[in-house]
């Protein structure tokens, strides 16, 4: 079962990037990066593609609803 | 065991009053973030601000249920998901036929086989697709992998935190996250490549 190792560090890219790598698959993807700009061209997209969606993502809270919010404190649990 | 003495059990209203206080401000020093994930997990911004505030609705009510020292926001978000599935407002827009999963590196193939490889050293890539591309590809991804993806890539919770809020094992956060992942991917290259 070797495989190629763009397809091996493909399959290692979410968990490289969420540090949930063990030490033995961390240093073999740094290993095959360090020596693959094709696989490092790959993970930099996905990292900035990450940021990207998240900011992206983000909508900040309208206006008015902290003070509905805050209008709550209080509520009895028997209510 | 006699009654409790009177300034005994005035002592206890006034540090009951004074616990569930504290609980209130630090819940609504949350809402901004409960809010952010909210509004991606269902279709609208009404959607999001009825939920939220039917989540603090149920937290302020049962906040003795609560465990002061644990992640307030992971249990303000169990409350709002098991809410949010209950009224089953989840975003409905999938399609009715799924297609494949694509790989992890199909965005990026598909942007450098349209621009060529030298594309993906360019910083703006990922900018040309338009934030609202982004926001639509996220609530087209079927709701079971976009709770996770949201969670964990929105929302900045851990897998465990995941697991415990959507009451699923940490396996399956993982393999969700995963599959949610690749198919945001695959639902940008739609949109970004044609």
């Amino acid at each position: 079962m070797s495989g190629d190792p763009c397809d091996r560090c493909e399959e290692l890219l979410q968990d490289f990037l969420d540090r949930t790598l063990s030490d033995a698959e961390w240093r073999e993807a740094e290993t095959h990066l360090a020596g693959c700009d094709y696989c490092s061209r790959r993970y930099r997209f996905e990292a900035s593609l990450r940021r990207y969606v998240k900011t992206s993502a983000i909508e900040r809270m309208p206006p008015g609803l902290m003070a509905k919010l805050d209008e709550l404190r209080g509520l009895d649990a028997t209510a | 065991m006699s009654e409790p003495e009177p300034d005994t059990e005035a002592r206890r209203i006034a540090t009951e009053a004074r616990d569930r206080a504290r609980f209130e401000e630090e819940a609504l020093s949350l809402a901004d973030q409960v809010y952010r994930v909210a509004r991606r997990l269902v279709g609208s911004r009404e959607e999001a601000e009825d939920l939220v505030q039917e989540t603090y609705a149920r937290a302020f009510r049962s906040w003795r249920s609560y465990t002061a020292g644990t992640n307030m926001r992971a249990w303000l978000l169990r409350i709002l998901t098991n809410l949010n599935v209950d009224r089953g407002r989840r975003i409905q827009r999938t399609p009715q036929t799924q297609p494949l999963e694509e790989t992890d590196y199909y965005l990026a193939n598909k942007l450098a086989s349209a621009g060529g490889e030298q594309v993906l050293e360019t910083d703006d890539v990922v900018e040309r697709m338009s934030q609202d591309s982004v926001v639509n590809a996220l609530s087209e991804i079927q709701p079971q992998f976009r709770d996770v993806v949201v969670l964990v890539d929105i929302g900045d919770f851990t897998y465990a935190d995941a697991a415990q809020i959507l009451d699923i094992p940490i396996g399956t956060v993982m393999s969700r996250l995963h599959r949610g992942r690749r198919a945001l991917k695959q639902r940008l290259a739609e949109g970004a490549v044609t």
